[in-house]
C-alpha cells in the first residue's frame, strides 16, 4: 500500500521535502543550494549520489601530527617520577582534546557526509573510550578503522575490530588468557555487537572468551599480536557447533547467524528511519544484508529506498543527536571554527563527548538526547550562535572561538535569499511545521532565529 | 548492649524481615519532608571486598590476589569487617547510623550491565521487563505535594529510577545551572506532533516549571560551612546538601559514583573509590547535622550487581550477583540487616541472595515516606531499619 504510494514518484525529479529529508537523514542537513541541487535528479539517483559520490575511507583533515609517533609503552610509567606522570597524564588530556576536535573539524568540512555519519554510527556500536584506554594514538587508529570499513563490509569490520588495539584493552581482552578468561569482549560480542540478548547463553559466552585469549596488544608497538601460549587450544562449544576455535572462527560462526544481520539492520533502522521498525520491512532489508555478505552499502541504499524511509509521517520524528545539532547548525550558516575545540566541549555539555561514550553500550540517544540539561544547553547555544558577531566586550569566548560572522552578514554567507517567504524559510529549516508559527513582521534574521529556537528545531 | 550487637547475637534474618507493629494506627500522612538520597554505585561494586567475610578462610582461598589481609580489615562483628578504605564511615557506624543490608540480589540474575541496572532502577523481576521507574511507580501511586518543585532531582547520571509516567525530573549538574536554564527555555504552548516532539515539549514545560521553583529557594540557600573533599562525588553530595539546605522540597536527590566495573587490577580502583566515596558522605553527614536536616535524610545505596566470589586472571573480579547495601541516615537504626550469602554454597560460581533488592524499596515507601499504599511492601517485607 505504502509502496504503491510512493513509487510513481521514484522516476520523476524528487520534492524539495524528499531532498531535504535524504540530506538530513544520511548526512547533517543540506544548505539550501544543496537541497536544490539534489532535487534536479530522480530519488533513486540521488540515492546513488548520496551513498556513492565523493564517500571517503580515510578523514580530510590532517589529524595531529602525534598520532605517526608510537603510542607511548604505558609500562615506562613504572619508571617515571611523580612529575613526569603528571606530565604524561596532562600531555593525554591535551591530546584526548584535540583528537575530539579534530573530528568535529573533519565532520564540518568533509564533502561525504554520510561518512562521517557511519563512522560515528561505528564508533557508537563498537565503542571504545579514551577514559579507559588511556591512548589518544590507539583511539585515532581505532577511528580511521571505522572510518575505513564505513560503508565497506560488515565481516571485515568485525573482524577488524576484534583486533583493533583500543577494542582489545577496552574490554580487557588484554587479560583473558587460557585457563583465567576474562569474559568482557566475548559477553559484549554476543550482546551488543553481534546478536543481541536472548541469542545467546552464558555458556556461549564463557566458550567465546576462551576462544580470544591470546588475542593481545603488544605495548611496545601498539599493535596487535597474538600470543600462542596464552591462547586456549581447547574444544569449544558454541552456539551448537563444536571444534577447537579461535576468535576468528567464533566471528565467522555467529555471522552465520541470521539474527546478525536483523540486530544490524534494526539498528540502522533507529539511526535512518524512525524508532518503530516494520517486522516485515526490517526482514526483507536484513535479508539484502546478509545476501550481500554483509556489504554495507547495498543495505544503505535499500534503507534510504524504502517506503519507510519515504514515508512523510517519518519526517521529524528523530532527535537530533549533539553531534548533528552541532556540525549541522555549524554547516547550515556557513560557521567556520577557528579551533573547533569548542565544539567538542558543547558536544560533551549536551551528552555526546566524542570518543568517550558513556559506556560498552554507547549513547542511548532517541528521546534520551533531551533532558531537562541538554536541552536548555543546546536552546542556548542556538540562541547565542543566531546573535552573531557581538562587540568585542560582549563576545565572549564561544563567539570568538566559533569564529562568528556579524550578523548581517549571516545569511547572505549561508547562501539565503532575502525574499524567502516564511513557508519557504520554514520548509528549509524544520523537517515539519514548527510549533510556533513564525510571526509575519520580522526580518529574515529574527525569522531564522525563531525557527532555529522553535522545538522542532532539535528534530530530524 | 549495643542494638546492632543484640541484633547479631538474635539471628538478623527472623528478626529483620518483619513489619514493625505500626499498622495499627491511625493512617498517618506521608512524611513528603523527608528526602531519599539515592547513590548508584555504578558498574557493579564487589560486595566481598567492601563487607570483607574477614574470618571466613574460603575468602582467601578464592582470592589469592584480591583478599584484603585479616590484619588490616575494619572489624565490625566477628564475621565480618569494612575495607579499610571505609574508614572515614566508622563514626557513623559507631554512631549507629549506618545501616548494611547483606546479600541484596534478585532471583534469576542478569550479568549485563545494562539489562541489570534496568531491573534494579524499575524494580523488576530478573525476566520481567518494565518501561517506568521504581520511583515514578512508587509516586504514580501516592504523589508527592503538587506544590513541590520537582518530583526528583538528578545530580549523577541518568535518571533510570525517576523515568516515566508524568514524573518531574530536574537533571542538573550544579545548583547554579538551574538558574541559567529557567531564563533560556520558554514554556511551550503548542500541542503534541509526534512522540520525539511531545517529549521534547514536555521537558520543556517541567524544566520551566520547576527550574524557576527551585530558582527561588536556591537564591536563600544558607551556607553550608562544611569543606566537601573536590571529588566528583564531594561535588555532588555538596550540590545535595546545598539542596536540602534551601529547603528545595523534593522528595528524591540521585547520585552517582563509580566506575566499580573492576575486570582488572581492582584492589587500587574499587579502594579509590570507596574512599572517595566514605569521605564525601562523612562532609555530608556533618553538613546536614549542622543544618539540623540529618533526620530527614536517608541515603541508600544501590548497584547492578554484585561480583563473582571468586577472582579471574587479571586481579579483578567479573560480573555477579548479590551484595550488601548501605543505608546511612539520622533516623537509621545501624547494624547488620540481611544475611551474608555462604562462600561454599555458591550457584555457578555466583553468591546466592537473601533479602530481594525491592525490600529497600519498600523499606524508602513504607517506612521512610510512610506511604500507605506503594508497589513493593505487600511482597518484599520492609526492613525494620529506621527508627
Amino acid at each position: 500500500m505504502l509502496a504503491l504510494l510512493v513509487l510513481p514518484v521514484a522516476v520523476r525529479a524528487m520534492s524539495y521535502d524528499e531532498a531535504r529529508h535524504l540530506l538530513a537523514r544520511t548526512g547533517f542537513g543540506g544548505t539550501s543550494a544543496q537541497i536544490e541541487e539534489l532535487r534536479r535528479v530522480p530519488y533513486a539517483q540521488g540515492v546513488t549520489q548520496v551513498l556513492h559520490d565523493n564517500t571517503r575511507g580515510t578523514a580530510l583533515t590532517p589529524p595531529p601530527a602525534w598520532v605517526n609517533e608510537p603510542p607511548p609503552d604505558f609500562r615506562q610509567r613504572r619508571n617515571m617520577s611523580q612529575a613526569q606522570r603528571k606530565q604524561f597524564r596532562q600531555q593525554r588530556r591535551a591530546q584526548g582534546i584535540e583528537l575530539k576536535s579534530w573530528w568535529y573539524g573533519e565532520m564540518i568540512a568533509t564533502p561525504s557526509p554520510v561518512t562521517e555519519r557511519m563512522t560515528v554510527f561505528w564508533h557508537n556500536h563498537f565503542t571504545s573510550s579514551l577514559r579507559r584506554v588511556h591512548s589518544p594514538t590507539l583511539m585515532y587508529r581505532q577511528n580511521e578503522l571505522l572510518r575505513r570499513h564505513a560503508l565497506g563490509n560488515f565481516r571485515e569490520l568485525l573482524h577488524a575490530v576484534a583486533k583493533d588495539p583500543a577494542m582489545v584493552l577496552y574490554l580487557d581482552n588484554q587479560t583473558n588468557r587460557k585457563d583465567k578468561p576474562n569474559e568482557n569482549f566475548a559477553r559484549e560480542l554476543l550482546e551488543l555487537y553481534t546478536l543481541g540478548k536472548g541469542h545467546y547463553t552464558e555458556r556461549d559466552i564463557k566458550e567465546a572468551a576462551r576462544a580470544f585469549t591470546g588475542w593481545m596488544v603488544n605495548r611496545r608497538t601498539g599493535q596487535f599480536r597474538f600470543n600462542a601460549r596464552r591462547h586456549d587450544k581447547g574444544t569449544k562449544h558454541f552456539l551448537n557447533r563444536r571444534g577447537s576455535f579461535d576468535g576468528d572462527d567464533i566471528l565467522d560462526i555467529l555471522l552465520e547467524q541470521p539474527q546478525v544481520a536483523v540486530f544490524i539492520t534494526a539498528k540502522l533502522w533507529r539511526e535512518f528511519i524512525s524508532d518503530t521498525p516494520n517486522k516485515q520491512e526490517l526482514t526483507r532489508l536484513a535479508a539484502i544484508f546478509r545476501d550481500s555478505n554483509y556489504q554495507i552499502k547495498p543495505l544503505l541504499r535499500a534503507i534510504l529506498l524504502s517506503p519507510y524511509f519515504r514515508a512523510p509521517a517519518n519526517r521529524g520524528t528523530l532527535v537530533k543527536s549533539p553531534v548533528e545539532l552541532i556540525v549541522g547548525t555549524a554547516r547550515l550558516f556557513d560557521i567556520r571554527p577557528n579551533g573547533p575545540r569548542r565544539l567538542a566541549g558543547l558536544g560533551r555539555q549536551f551528552g555526546q563527548d566524542l570518543f568517550d561514550p558513556p559506556n560498552v553500550k554507547g549513547w542511548p540517544g532517541g528521546n534520551a538526547w533531551i533532558t531537562t540539561s541538554t536541552l536548555a544547553a543546546r536552546q542556548q547555544f542556538l540562541g547565542r550562535l543566531l546573535r552573531g558577531r557581538e562587540m568585542s566586550q560582549q563576545q565572549g569566548p564561544l563567539g570568538a572561538q566559533l569564529n562568528m560572522r556579524k550578523r548581517q552578514e549571516m545569511l547572505p554567507a549561508a547562501g539565503l535569499p532575502a525574499d524567502l517567504s516564511n513557508k519557504q524559510l520554514e520548509r528549509l529549516v524544520l523537517p515539519i511545521p514548527a510549533v510556533q508559527p513564525v510571526p509575519d513582521d520580522l526580518d529574515l534574521h529574527a525569522r531564522i532565529t525563531h525557527l532555529v529556537l522553535d522545538p522542532v528545531y532539535q528534530l530530524k | 548492649m549495643k542494638r546492632r550487637d543484640f541484633l547479631q547475637l538474635a539471628g538478623v534474618a527472623s528478626l529483620t524481615m518483619t513489619c514493625p507493629a505500626i499498622a495499627a494506627n491511625a493512617p498517618r500522612p506521608p512524611r513528603w519532608d523527608r528526602t531519599l538520597v539515592l547513590l548508584e554505585l555504578n558498574g557493579g561494586n564487589d560486595g566481598l571486598n567492601t563487607v570483607v567475610p574477614y574470618t571466613d578462610p574460603q575468602y582467601y582461598r578464592l582470592r589469592p590476589q584480591l583478599a584484603i589481609a585479616r590484619d588490616s580489615v575494619l572489624p565490625l562483628s566477628e564475621k565480618l569487617a569494612l575495607n579499610p578504605a571505609l574508614e572515614a564511615l566508622m563514626p557513623a557506624w559507631s554512631a549507629n547510623e549506618l545501616g548494611i543490608v547483606l546479600g541484596v540480589g534478585y532471583a534469576r540474575p542478569n550479568r549485563s550491565h545494562f539489562r541489570s541496572i534496568e531491573i534494579w532502577e524499575t524494580g523488576s523481576d530478573g525476566d520481567e521487563v518494565l518501561q517506568q521507574g521504581w520511583l515514578a511507580r512508587v509516586f504514580s501511586q501516592t504523589p508527592p505535594p503538587r506544590a513541590y518543585a520537582a518530583h526528583g532531582i538528578v545530580i549523577g547520571r541518568a535518571p533510570g529510577p525517576l523515568q516515566g509516567g508524568g514524573m518531574r525530573t530536574v537533571i542538573m549538574r550544579d545548583a547554579q545551572q538551574i538558574i541559567r536554564q529557567a531564563q533560556s527555555v520558554q514554556a511551550a504552548s503548542s500541542a503534541i506532533g509526534n512522540a520525539a516532539l511531545s517529549h521534547i515539549l514536555n521537558v520543556q514545560r517541567d524544566l520551566y516549571q520547576a527550574s524557576s521553583k527551585l530558582r527561588q529557594k536556591l537564591a536563600r540557600a544558607p551556607q553550608l560551612g562544611v569543606a566537601f573533599p573536590k571529588t566528583r562525588i564531594g561535588h555532588q553530595l555538596e550540590t545535595a546538601a546545598t539542596l536540602l539546605a534551601s529547603e528545595a522540597q523534593v522528595p528524591v536527590i540521585k547520585i552517582s559514583h563509580g566506575s566499580f566495573d573492576t575486570h582488572s587490577q581492582q584492589r587500587g580502583k574499587q579502594d579509590r573509590q570507596l574512599a572517595a566515596l566514605a569521605v564525601a558522605l562523612m562532609a555530608f553527614r556533618q553538613a546536614m547535622q549542622a543544618a539540623h536536616l540529618w533526620d530527614r535524610v536517608l541515603v541508600l545505596s544501590y548497584s547492578e550487581f554484585g561480583r563473582r566470589a571468586a577472582e579471574n586472571g587479571s586481579h579483578g573480579t567479573d560480573h555477579g550477583t548479590a551484595a550488601p547495601h548501605f543505608v546511612l541516615g539520622g533516623r537509621v537504626t545501624g547494624g547488620f540487616y540481611g544475611e551474608q550469602p555462604s562462600l561454599t554454597k555458591l550457584f555457578d560460581g555466583d553468591l546466592q541472595h537473601h533479602v530481594d533488592y525491592r525490600s529497600l524499596y519498600a523499606t524508602v515507601a513504607r517506612h521512610w515516606w510512610q506511604l500507605r499504599d506503594d508497589p513493593f511492601s505487600r511482597t518484599y517485607p520492609p526492613l525494620d531499619c529506621l527508627s
